[in-house]
C-alpha cells in the first residue's frame, strides 16, 4: 500500500503527463494524487534511505527527509490538494499542467539534499509558474509574465553563480547553513531574497500575482515564496541582517495595501508584510523564532491561499477586483463571504483563528531577544494587516455600499476548497497542537494564555476602531481606479523613457553630423587632376612630399 | 417586483449596522475594562502604559491611514499609466 523512497515531485511530474493525455471529464482522479502522495509521505516519514543519483562527479540527493522538509512536504501536499479542488472546473489544460508541475517542482526543491537540484527545481518553478500568468492570454498579463520571468530567471542565475564558486572552494554541495561572509554566500542569499520578495526586489511579486488567471493566483501564493522561506531557513538560520530585512517587509507593504485598487494586488502587498514575519523569525534564529517562522509559512499558505480563493471567486464571476468599482455581493455570493471572513480573521491572528498560534511566536521570540523596537513595528503592522487585509478586503467586496451587481455564487469545486481552507484554519487555531507537534525544533509554546488573547483582542479591535472612526469622519481614502508607482516604475517606465530619449538623441546627433560632414564636403575644391594639372603645380607637389619626407626620416633617426 | 425588504440586504439596512456597531462599541469598552481588571504579564518597559496595545492599535492605524493618504500624492498615477488597460474579461 505505501511505498518508502519515492521523491514526491516525480508523482506530480507523472501526474502532469497524465493530466496532458486524459479526457478532461476524467480529471476529478487528479485529486487522488495529492492525497495519495501526502498520505504515502506521512507513513513511510521515518524511512531513513536516500535516493541519491551520481552525475558527472556530484552526487544529487533527491529525498532528503528531515522533520523540517517534511513540515514543508506536508504543506505543499495540503497547499496542491487545496488548488487543484479549487480549479477543478477549469477547461484550460495549460493550467492544469503547469499548476501540477509547479507544485511537483516545490516538492522536488524542499527534499532536495543537494544545492544542484535545488537549482534545477528552482529554474523548474520560475518556468511552469509563468506560465500561471500567462495562462490569462491578456496583453497586460502576458508582459507581466514576462517581467515575473526575467526575475525568476536572474534569481536562478545568481544561485547558479553562487553553487560554481561553492564547488571551487570546498566541492561541497550539500544544503547547509552557510555563514554570510563572502562572495559565494552572498550570491546565494541575494538568490533567494528575490524569490523571498525582499524589499526593493519585491515587485515581481506584487506585479505578477494579480495579473495570473483566478486560479493560477491560488497556486502562485503557496510554492515560491515558501520554497525560499525554507530555503532561508535551511542556509541562513540567525543572520542578523535578517531581522532587519524581515522588519521592512513588515512594514513597507502594509501603506501600499491601504491605497491599492486591485484588491488582488493588496493580497499580494499583504503576502509580502506575512513573508516579513517569517523572515525576521529566521533572522532570530532561537528555536522558538523558527518554529515560529515555518509555523507561519505554514499557516499562511492556508489563509492566504483562502483569500486568493474568494477573490478568485470575485473575479470569475464579476470580471474584476477593483475596490472601486465593488460592494454588496454578500448577497450574491454568502459563502464566498462567510469563507473571506475567516480568512481574514486568520491572516489578521484573531484568537481562534491560525494566524495567531504561529505570529505570537515569532513576537514572542522578537521580545525573548530584546529587539524593543523591532517588535514595536512588528506590532504595527499587525494592526495594519487587519486594518487592510482583515477590513478592507471583506469589506470593500462584499459590503460598502451595493453597487448592484447581482453573479451567481462560485462553482461547488471552489466552495469546498474555500470551506475546506477555512476548516483548516479553525482546526489549527482552536487546536495548535495539530501544528505544533510537526515543528522541527524544541517547542514548549503556548500561544493561549490571558496575556496574549486579552492584548491580541484590544489591539485588534481598537485598530477596528480607527477603521470605523476614520470612515466616520469621511477621513478614509476612498477606493480610486489608479495603479501606485512601486519599484516597478524603475524598470516599466525609467528604464524604457530613458532609453527612448538616448535613442532619440543619438538619431539627432547623427543627423546633425551627416549636415555637418556634406557641407564640409561640399567646401572642398574639386580637383579635376586629369585634365587640368599644370607641370608647375606636379611639381610643386613633389617638392612638398620631398620634404615632407626628408622631415620624417631625420626624425626617425632621433627615435631608434 | 422586488419588495423593498429584498432590495435592501440585512447589513445596508441603517439599524442593523447601528446595532453592529453598539455591540462592537460596547466590546471595545469591555476590553479597556479588562485590562485594568486582569493581570497582564508586563515584558517591555512600553507595556507598562495602560490599555497600552489598544492604544497603540488605535493610533498605528490612524497613523497608517493618515500617511497613506500622503503617499497617494506622490505614488497614485492613473491606471493606463505603463500601458494601455484593455477591456478585461471573464477567465
Amino acid at each position: 500500500m505505501w511505498i518508502e523512497g519515492i521523491p514526491p515531485f516525480l508523482l506530480f511530474f507523472v501526474g502532469a503527463l497524465v493530466t496532458a493525455l486524459l479526457p478532461s471529464k476524467w480529471r476529478i482522479v487528479l485529486l487522488l494524487l495529492p492525497i495519495w502522495s501526502g498520505v504515502n509521505l506521512f507513513m513511510t516519514s521515518t524511512w531513513a534511505g536516500s535516493v541519491t543519483y551520481s552525475v558527472a562527479g556530484f552526487t544529487l540527493d533527491l529525498l532528503h527527509i528531515d522533520k523540517l522538509s517534511l513540515l514543508f512536504g506536508y504543506l505543499f501536499h495540503i497547499a496542491a490538494f487545496l488548488s487543484l479542488l479549487y480549479s477543478l472546473h477549469v477547461k484550460d489544460r495549460l493550467q492544469q499542467v503547469a499548476g501540477l508541475l509547479y507544485a511537483g517542482s516545490a516538492l522536488g526543491a524542499i527534499f532536495s539534499g543537494d544545492l544542484i537540484s535545488v537549482f534545477i527545481f528552482w529554474e523548474l518553478l520560475a518556468l511552469t509558474s509563468a506560465c500561471l500568468i500567462w495562462a490569462r492570454r491578456q496583453v497586460a498579463s502576458t508582459s507581466a509574465a514576462m517581467r515575473y520571468l526575467v526575475y525568476q530567471i536572474l534569481s536562478g542565475v545568481l544561485l547558479l553563480a553562487g553553487i560554481v564558486l561553492l564547488v571551487q572552494s570546498d566541492n561541497d554541495i550539500s544544503v547547509r547553513a552557510l555563514p554570510l561572509e563572502n562572495l559565494t554566500s552572498w550570491l546565494i542569499f541575494i538568490a533567494i531574497g528575490i524569490k523571498c520578495a525582499f524589499p526593493g526586489l519585491h515587485s515581481w511579486l506584487s506585479d505578477g500575482y494579480p495579473n495570473a488567471t483566478a486560479t493560477g493566483t491560488v497556486f502562485l501564493s503557496a510554492f515560491t515564496t515558501k520554497v525560499a522561506v525554507y530555503l532561508l531557513a535551511r542556509t541562513f538560520a540567525g543572520e542578523a541582517i535578517l531581522v532587519y530585512i524581515g522588519a521592512a517587509m513588515t512594514c513597507f507593504p502594509i501603506f501600499y495595501a491601504v491605497i491599492e485598487n486591485d484588491l488582488r494586488k493588496v493580497l499580494a502587498y499583504s503576502l509580502i508584510n506575512q513573508l516579513g514575519f517569517m523572515v525576521c523569525g529566521i533572522g532570530i534564529g532561537t528555536s522558538l523564532a523558527l518554529n515560529g517562522a515555518v509555523a507561519h509559512a505554514f499557516n499562511d499558505v492556508i489563509f492566504k491561499g483562502l483569500l486568493f480563493m474568494t477573490m478568485g471567486a470575485v473575479l470569475m464571476r464579476v470580471g474584476h477586483v477593483k475596490g472601486s468599482d465593488l460592494g454588496g455581493l454578500y448577497k450574491s455570493m454568502p459563502k464566498t463571504t462567510l469563507f473571506c471572513i475567516i480568512g481574514a480573521a486568520s491572516i489578521s491572528a484573531f484568537p481562534l483563528f491560525s494566524g495567531f498560534v504561529s505570529k505570537s511566536m515569532v513576537m514572542a521570540a522578537l521580545i525573548a531577544q530584546g529587539h524593543d523596537y523591532l517588535w514595536l513595528m512588528l506590532l504595527f503592522a499587525s494592526a495594519g494587516v487587519f486594518h487592510h487585509a482583515g477590513i478592507k478586503i471583506p469589506f470593500f467586496a462584499f459590503f460598502a455600499h451595493d453597487n448592484g451587481l447581482r453573479v451567481r455564487e462560485a462553482p461547488t469545486n471552489m466552495l469546498w476548497a474555500m470551506g475546506l481552507a477555512s476548516l483548516a484554519c479553525l482546526a489549527i487555531g482552536i487546536y495548535p497542537a495539530l501544528l505544533y507537534q510537526l515543528l522541527p525544533w524544541d517547542n514548549q509554546y503556548q500561544p493561549y494564555d490571558i496575556t496574549h488573547t486579552l492584548t491580541q483582542l484590544q489591539l485588534l479591535f481598537f485598530s477596528a476602531l480607527a477603521f470605523v472612526w476614520l470612515n466616520k469622519q469621511g477621513l478614509y481614502p476612498p477606493e480610486l481606479r489608479s495603479v501606485n508607482l512601486d519599484v516597478e516604475w524603475f524598470y516599466r517606465k525609467l528604464i524604457p523613457s530613458a532609453a527612448i530619449s538616448i535613442a532619440l538623441r543619438t538619431q539627432a546627433t547623427k543627423e546633425w553630423l551627416m549636415v555637418l560632414l556634406r557641407n564640409q564636403i561640399k567646401r572642398l575644391p574639386v580637383i579635376q587632376a586629369e585634365r587640368n594639372a599644370s607641370g608647375a603645380m606636379l611639381t610643386r607637389r613633389m617638392g612638398f612630399v620631398f620634404v615632407a619626407m626628408v622631415i620624417i626620416g631625420a626624425l626617425s633617426d632621433f627615435v631608434t | 417586483m422586488m419588495t423593498p425588504s429584498e432590495n435592501q440586504g440585512f447589513f445596508d439596512r441603517p439599524n442593523t449596522i447601528k446595532w453592529i456597531l453598539r455591540v462592537f462599541y460596547l466590546l471595545c469598552v469591555l476590553l479597556v475594562v479588562a485590562d485594568f481588571v486582569v493581570h497582564r504579564h508586563i515584558y517591555t518597559d512600553v507595556e507598562k502604559i495602560p490599555t497600552f496595545y489598544a492604544l497603540y492599535g488605535f493610533v498605528a492605524c490612524v497613523l497608517l491611514v493618515l500617511v497613506a493618504k500622503v503617499l497617494r500624492l506622490w505614488l497614485m498615477r492613473s491606471e493606463d499609466y505603463y500601458e494601455r488597460v484593455e477591456d478585461e474579461h471573464v477567465d
